[in-house]
Order: structure tokens, then C-alpha cells, then sequence
């Protein structure tokens, strides 16, 4: 008989096994077990047999199936293969790869550009590297879990201020050593709750402490400012900013993360950030859709006006319906539904998958606040039918959950 | 207060009302074990002791403080470092 292990080292999940097997015994669908079984088009796909209609995808631009896109991928598998089996340091950089980093500069009207294989391992890779022993991250509270984990495996000491909160980050940084090294972290999105920082402020206020910034645009890319390059621009902080952490899994439509920098030594990170050096890079199909994504990304000034128009559809249309909001104002692409608590959250959720349509259950400890949420994102592909769908199945799904709906005030 | 007792009394009255499960509250009391207080909670509790005190609390040193004993000890000695 095999030894046994003196301690279960999962015994530790037990009560998390507990309360998602209690979720599921009350008859509703598993809200973190999804299959696509047909994906159709960015916004719709086939779940469990029935024609599903995607709000939850971060799909902002619709970018997924375009013709351009999907045929440099095509191009790319057939002309330098299937994945590279290397490290970028090693022999992981094709030409494939450098294109798009060329694709990032141009969009960003950059210098530098770095390209990681996911968004998380970018947030990962930068704040880890950049912050070492004897300096400061100050950070967001409502930071994506990326950062978080970034600062976990920096050697910095940590500091975090109230979210949004420009009186509270000049606090905390007045209480800093005047001569360590310190970066603010920031993001132009919050994804959960769908807000904007008020970067212009918290920037500012950065700045006159003498720290280096980071704004993460993962869910700012694409269609804020005049370039769709994130909130940073849109609010006229570039010149502040510096160093723009990003995503190719969000508007991009394919995966990957990246920073861009104007710094003049940005090149040597290449070699002392762990999360870069240390996996494979992205398989040529990916980076190639990507750059031709990135490209085509400058110039979407339609898409852009159609991702705020449905979004401020379905935003209001919610409000009018007497649904609970996030943010009183559409302020990015996230819509997100205040729910009461986690029964209600799971059992509305399931509900509106099995009206056939998909949106995020999001709960503590990734929201902040304790709050429970329903998040829908859009995507410039959304039609005003599809949107008007969705607003009619979360008006009969409130009725089928007992959820009260709010009089307009 | 900036004497242990004076600190650890008023770092009491700051757990008070983030003791959900009203568990009894003494210097071996855990945040995590005793008192099941989510990171999140836990993280704000250190924001307001860092502004009851005008202190820095790394959130890095947050590990090695277990007890509410623990935590006295480091306040009172951030505290007095402060002068």
C-alpha cells in the first residue's frame, strides 16, 4: 500500500468545495463551468444546445473573427508553424513577434514595446521588476489580482490607497521616504465596477512625490482617447505616464499582454523580468493577428462610436428597467448589475444563461466592497436588436428571481 | 495613547466592528483563524490603523502578524520609531 500524505494539502479548499457544492445543489448552472460548444461570431455561440447571446467577454472591439485578423493567423501557422518552443531571450523572437511589438509602438507612438505572453504575466513581470527591496509600490485597492501578485513577488514594501482616492494616495505617499524609489500603479479601468480613474489627479499627485507611473489599459484599449490608446489618453495624462501596461485579450481579440515605454533604458528589462524570460513566447499565429489587429485598432473610429452607442443602450435601458448600477453614468464598456447577495447573484445568472444570454457573476474577494455583481461588457458588434434582447431577458429573469426592481427616481 | 495598552485598546475598539462573528477579543485572538477575516477586511483595518497613527504599514509585513497581540507590538513599535 502506497504511503499516505500526512496532511491533504487540498483539505485546505474543503470549504470551498463546500459552498460551490451547495451553489449547485440548489438546481442552478455552474457560473465558472461555461463550454462554448460553437463560438458564432463575438457575440453570439452555442452553450449547452441553445443560441446564446455573449455579454461577458471583453470583446470590445469585436476583433475575434475579423477577416484581416483571422488570416494573418492563418498565414503565420502555415509559414513559421504551429508555436515557437522558446523563450524570447532564446529562440522564441520571430519576425512575427517583432511585428507587433513595431504595431504597438506605432499605436502608442512609443519607443518600446515588450510583449508577454498574457496580460497577467505583463502586470507580473513589471511591477515585480521594476520595484525592488528598499522601494515602494503604491497601489490601488480595487488593483486587478495581476498586480496584486506582481507586488507579492517584487522584494517592495507595499502600500495601497483607497480607490479612485487622490486625497488618500497624497497621504499615504507623504508618509514615504523622500529619497526611496517608488511606483503608483494605476489603472484607467476598473473592471469589476466598470469606473475610470481620475487619473489626471492621482497622476499629478504621483508625480510631485517623484514616483514613476503605471497605467494598466487592459480594459481601456482600443476605444478611449482620440487614438483609442486608453483612459490616459483620453484624460491627457501621456506625457506623465510612464510605462502603459495592456492586453491582446481584451479588444485585440487574441491573447498576449505588453508594456510600452519611452524610458531609454526600457530594452534591459528583457532580460531581468522573470515572467518574460522565463516561459515560451506566443505562437507566431497569435502575435500576427494581433499586430494586424493593433493596426487596424488605430483607425476603428466607427466601431469606437458604435461600442459607446450600445453601450449607453443597454446602460440605460438597465436603469429605465429599475435595475442597480455600478457607475449612474456608462463610463467604459463594463456595465455592471448591483446585486443583493450571492443566492440571488447565482440564481439570476442562471437564469439569464438559460434565456440564452451570457454575462459575468462576479463575488468577493474579487470585487471590492463585499459587493456581489452582474457584469456585462459590450461589444461594438452588439446590434441595437441583440441589446433590446438582453434588456427584455434581464427584465423577465428579475420576475422569475423575486429580484426587486427600483422606481426611477 | 501612543503607550502598548493605549494602543492595543484602541486597536480593539478598530477590530470591533469588523468582528462579524463576535468572537472574544484578546492579544491571541487571530485575524484569519479566530476572527475568519477576509484579506480585503483585513487590508482596510491597516488603513485605518496607518491613519489613527500616522504610520506605514507595508502590507508585506501583513504575513508575520497573526494575532491581535502581534499587531499592538508593531503598531507601538512603528509608533514610537515615528518619535
Amino acid at each position: 500500500m502506497p504511503n499516505l500524505p500526512v496532511t491533504d494539502l487540498l483539505s485546505k479548499f474543503d470549504p470551498l468545495i463546500a459552498e460551490h457544492a451547495g451553489l449547485l445543489s440548489s438546481g442552478i448552472r455552474d457560473p465558472f463551468g461555461i463550454v462554448m460548444d460553437k463560438v458564432l461570431s463575438p457575440t453570439e455561440a452555442i452553450i449547452k444546445g441553445q443560441h446564446t447571446i455573449l455579454l461577458g467577454t471583453y470583446n470590445y472591439m469585436g476583433m475575434t473573427f475579423d477577416p484581416d485578423v483571422v488570416a494573418a493567423g492563418q498565414a503565420a501557422i502555415r509559414d513559421y508553424g504551429a508555436g515557437t518552443t522558446g523563450s524570447r531571450v532564446l529562440n522564441g523572437t520571430y519576425q512575427t513577434h517583432k511585428e507587433c511589438e513595431a504595431a504597438l509602438m506605432d499605436f502608442y507612438g512609443m519607443s518600446h514595446a515588450m510583449v508577454f505572453s498574457t496580460g497577467y504575466q505583463a502586470n507580473l513581470g513589471m511591477v515585480s521588476t521594476l520595484a525592488g527591496k528598499g522601494d515602494f509600490i503604491i497601489l490601488d485597492a480595487d488593483s486587478h489580482a495581476s498586480i496584486y501578485d506582481g507586488c507579492k513577488m517584487s522584494n517592495a514594501d507595499i502600500v495601497r490607497f483607497r480607490h479612485n482616492d487622490a486625497a488618500d494616495l497624497e497621504k499615504r505617499l507623504k508618509r514615504l521616504p523622500a529619497d526611496a524609489g517608488k511606483l503608483v500603479v494605476l489603472e484607467g479601468v476598473y473592471s469589476m465596477l466598470g469606473d475610470i480613474a481620475p487619473l489626471p489627479e492621482l497622476v499629478a499627485i504621483a508625480k510631485a512625490h517623484g514616483a514613476m507611473v503605471l497605467v494598466d489599459e487592459a480594459h481601456g484599449m482600443g476605444f478611449f482617447g482620440p487614438n483609442g490608446r486608453g483612459v490616459y489618453e483620453e484624460q491627457g495624462v501621456a506625457d506623465d505616464v510612464d510605462f502603459v501596461v495592456g492586453t491582446f485579450s481584451k479588444s485585440v481579440g487574441t491573447v498576449g499582454g505588453f508594456c510600452v515605454s519611452n524610458h531609454p533604458k526600457f530594452e534591459i528589462l528583457r532580460l531581468v523580468c522573470r515572467p518574460y524570460t522565463f516561459t515560451a513566447s506566443l505562437p507566431p499565429a497569435v502575435v500576427a493577428s494581433a499586430a494586424t489587429s493593433i493596426r487596424k485598432l488605430m483607425t476603428a473610429h466607427d466601431k469606437r462610436a458604435r461600442l459607446w452607442e450600445a453601450t449607453r443602450r443597454l446602460h440605460g435601458g438597465l436603469k429605465a428597467r429599475g435595475f442597480r448600477l455600478a457607475t449612474q453614468t456608462p463610463e467604459s464598456a463594463i456595465v455592471s448589475v448591483l446585486m443583493p447577495d450571492q443566492e440571488t447573484t447565482a440564481l439570476m445568472w442562471s437564469t439569464l444563461i438559460n434565456l440564452g444570454v451570457y454575462v459575468n457573476m462576479s463575488r468577493p474577494p474579487a470585487t471590492p466592497a463585499g459587493v456581489f455583481l452582474l457584469r456585462c461588457s459590450i461589444c461594438a458588434l452588439h446590434s441595437d436588436a441583440q441589446i433590446d434582447t438582453v434588456l427584455g431577458r434581464f427584465e423577465q429573469a428579475a420576475q422569475m428571481c423575486g429580484l426587486a426592481l427600483h422606481e426611477m427616481a | 495613547m501612543t503607550d502598548r495598552a493605549g494602543v492595543y485598546a484602541r486597536i480593539i475598539e478598530l477590530i470591533e466592528p469588523l468582528n462579524a462573528k463576535k468572537v472574544p477579543l484578546t492579544e491571541t485572538t487571530t485575524f484569519a483563524g479566530d476572527m475568519e477575516m477576509d484579506s480585503l477586511t483585513v487590508m482596510d483595518l491597516v488603513a485605518s490603523m496607518e491613519d489613527e497613527w500616522d504610520i506605514l504599514i507595508p502590507l508585506n509585513m501583513l504575513p508575520d502578524l497573526e494575532t491581535i497581540g502581534q499587531v499592538a507590538d508593531a503598531v507601538h513599535g512603528l509608533v514610537a520609531k515615528k518619535g
